[in-house]
């Protein structure tokens, strides 16, 4: 029983870490229209700049300044939203399809950096023995499992919070107007370009606190868990859950984090040992082709745009 | 100074260009940024080695490689149908999957379609032949000295003479016959192009075809060249992206000469910065263009 429930908070814990990062691209895409193809590599920044400030020094390797985990993991989210307002410099002022591209191109770069620079980095073998939070209760799993959760979905829900705060403020309208009608916003003195990049700051910061505590909870970061498969997961959840909606984006996290979580397990249980391997191949063709019915029978996902107006007006009618 | 870097950049760059030329027709006839462009290049290699297979089983006798080369006629033929193949998944995907979006969606949907299809095409690879590398041949080839210092392979030489057959046939296409010219007019202004009588289905049916047909026949020269894996083409992606918008998007020679200067720039920059960041070097390339002149060297639209 106590197992389980362990299993369930580590499952869930998962889950809404995924669900932070789906509320950090819902930034960039769902309120302000930025398709960004570079996550992993904005989680990644923020897993190990956290990791590397955190972690006892060890030979051959940039050595730890052994900082608190809690300023490990603002530093991981200054550090991405650092990142991603240099690439937002770059490319916000060109056509959109190009900011894609380059995000693509700096996550390659981030994990080639990962990989190679072992200085810095631990290279392929990643850094291991990264500070956990309530590592004094790591001898009762249940217990130190179900920590993790509380503080998981704390953060969550503190994000959260302030992000619909954001959009339902002044600078979550222009965000929107922008995204909607560019001439028209322009027309009202408000500058598209500067609202870009302030979202495409706001949302790489989240995602790299989200790698932060991802690495924190796990203790073990590598290359690998970085790669493009991690970008295209977390935008299966966002358009699953609803581009636009916050809820949404937690609840695609939760819904395709457990489809994930299960298919993985079923190919575990049916699949011969030499086909296990490629199991995890066909979970990817099977997000991707969820992904793509999702695109064309339902865009807006399960929850769809929540509508937002001032508070001082009411909650919106559906149209 | 080694002249073999360039000769070595030179051919990387014509596998490039050929890659990049599907890329830029698509991005400026369909209007958006194809990540399926490098996936294409990889069922290519696969459909091409699976093909080559089949006929030799076929044949069921040893069939020996053509002249100089490390190839025998089996892998020509299987070459060239599966260009055709490659044409027709691309179709197929546009049919199933990019033609609906295009009615209602935007082009940055697409995009993201076509990211999450890259995905499933590459996992399906990776399902059905497993990640470990294939190659077409175990003959090993000897490079032949050409002097000044500069060693290339029979097969390395067939490539580059193969992808400058491939360019200029596709040029002549574009400039001399009339679905060339309506493909350009198509690229220009769709709307006009249809008012004119252009089928503009047409032209979207047949730029899928010749974009996967050359992803197929870039895989293939890269498989002969190097190795067969999943990843082969997308690891490629970005030098495509560069080249293409290197060239200035629609522009076929512009493409070509893209290709070879980010092959160049990747084969000498590996130099300076190692091997272990090749993949690097193709996003500092594009980088400094979106910097300095995101229009391209010939590209004229924003």
């Amino acid at each position: 029983m106590l197992d389980i429930l362990g299993y369930a908070a580590f499952f869930l814990t998962t889950a809404l870490t995924y669900g932070l990062i789906c509320l950090g691209l819902n930034i960039q895409w769902g309120m302000t229209g930025l398709f960004n193809v570079g996550v992993a590599g904005f989680v990644a920044i923020g897993a190990y700049v956290s990791a590397l400030l955190t972690a006892q020094p060890t030979a051959g390797r940039f050595g730890g300044p052994e900082l608190p985990i809690l300023l490990g993991w603002l530093a991981g989210a200054a550090a991405a939203g650092l990142a991603a307002a240099l690439v937002g410099a770059v490319t916000l002022r060109l056509r959109a399809d190009y900011l894609a591209i380059t995000t693509f191109g700096i996550a390659v770069t981030i994990q080639l950096v990962a990989l190679n620079a072992q200085h810095l980095t631990g290279g392929p073998f990643g850094i291991a023995f990264i500070p956990r939070p309530f590592a004094g209760l790591a001898s009762q799993p249940a217990l130190f499992d179900g920590a993790h959760l509380l503080l998981t979905a704390a953060v969550l829900l503190a994000v959260f919070w302030a992000i619909e705060r954001l959009a339902r403020s002044p600078w979550g309208r222009v965000l929107r107007a922008i995204r909607e009608d560019e001439a028209a916003a322009a027309s009202l003195g408000k500058s598209p370009r500067l609202y870009r990049l302030q979202a495409f700051t706001l949302g790489g910061a989240v995602m790299g606190l989200a790698g932060a505590m991802q690495a924190h909870f796990i203790g073990f970061i590598a290359p690998d868990n970085y790669v493009s498969s991690l970008t295209f997961l977390v935008w299966a959840m966002l358009v699953v859950g609803g581009s636009g909606n916050n809820k949404g984006a937690v609840l695609g996290a939760v819904l395709v984090w457990g489809l994930w979580s299960a298919s993985g397990y079923l190919a575990g249980l049916l699949l011969p040992p030499d086909l296990q391997a490629r199991g995890a191949a066909l979970q990817i063709v099977g997000i991707g082709l969820m992904l793509a019915l999702i695109l064309l029978l339902r865009p807006r996902g399960v929850l769809g745009e929540q509508k937002v107006v001032s508070r001082h007006i009411g909650p919106a009618d559906e149209a | 100074m080694n002249l073999q870097y360039i000769a070595d950049g030179l051919l990387l760059g014509a596998t490039i260009g050929l890659g990049a030329i599907g890329l830029t027709l698509t991005y400026s006839i369909l209007r958006f940024a194809n990540f399926t462009q490098g996936d294409l290049m990889s069922w290519g290699a696969y459909l091409t080695l699976t093909l080559a297979g089949a006929i030799g089983g076929a044949l069921s006798g040893e069939v020996l490689p053509l002249g100089p080369f490390s190839f025998g006629w089996p892998i020509l033929l299987a070459g060239l149908i599966a260009m055709g193949l490659t044409g027709l998944l691309a179709l197929l995907l546009d049919q199933l999957l990019f033609r609906r979006l295009r009615r209602h969606g935007s082009a940055i949907v697409m995009v993201i379609a076509s990211f999450g299809a890259s995905m499933a095409l590459r996992s399906l690879l990776e399902f059905i032949y497993t990640p470990q590398p294939l190659y077409f041949t175990q003959n090993l080839q000897i490079a032949r000295r050409l002097g000044v210092g500069i060693r290339l392979t029979p097969d390395q030489l067939a490539m580059l003479g193969l992808t400058a057959i491939l360019v200029v046939a596709l040029h002549l296409l574009l400039t001399r016959s009339h679905i060339g010219r309506a493909m350009r007019a198509a690229a220009e202004n769709p709307a006009l192009a249809e008012i004119t009588g252009i089928d503009v289905a047409q032209v979207v049916r047949i730029t899928w075809l010749i974009g996967g047909a050359l992803a197929s026949a870039a895989g293939v020269m890269i498989g002969l060249t190097v190795q067969i894996r999943p990843y082969m083409g997308f690891d490629l992606l970005l030098p495509l992206f560069a080249a293409a918008i290197l060239g200035g998007i629609g522009s076929i020679p512009g493409a070509i000469v893209g290709g070879l200067v980010v092959g160049l720039a990747e084969s000498l920059g590996v130099l300076v910065v190692g091997a272990e960041y090749r993949a690097a070097i193709s996003f500092a390339v594009l980088i400094l263009l979106l910097l300095f002149r995101p229009t391209g060297l010939f590209g004229s639209r924003d």
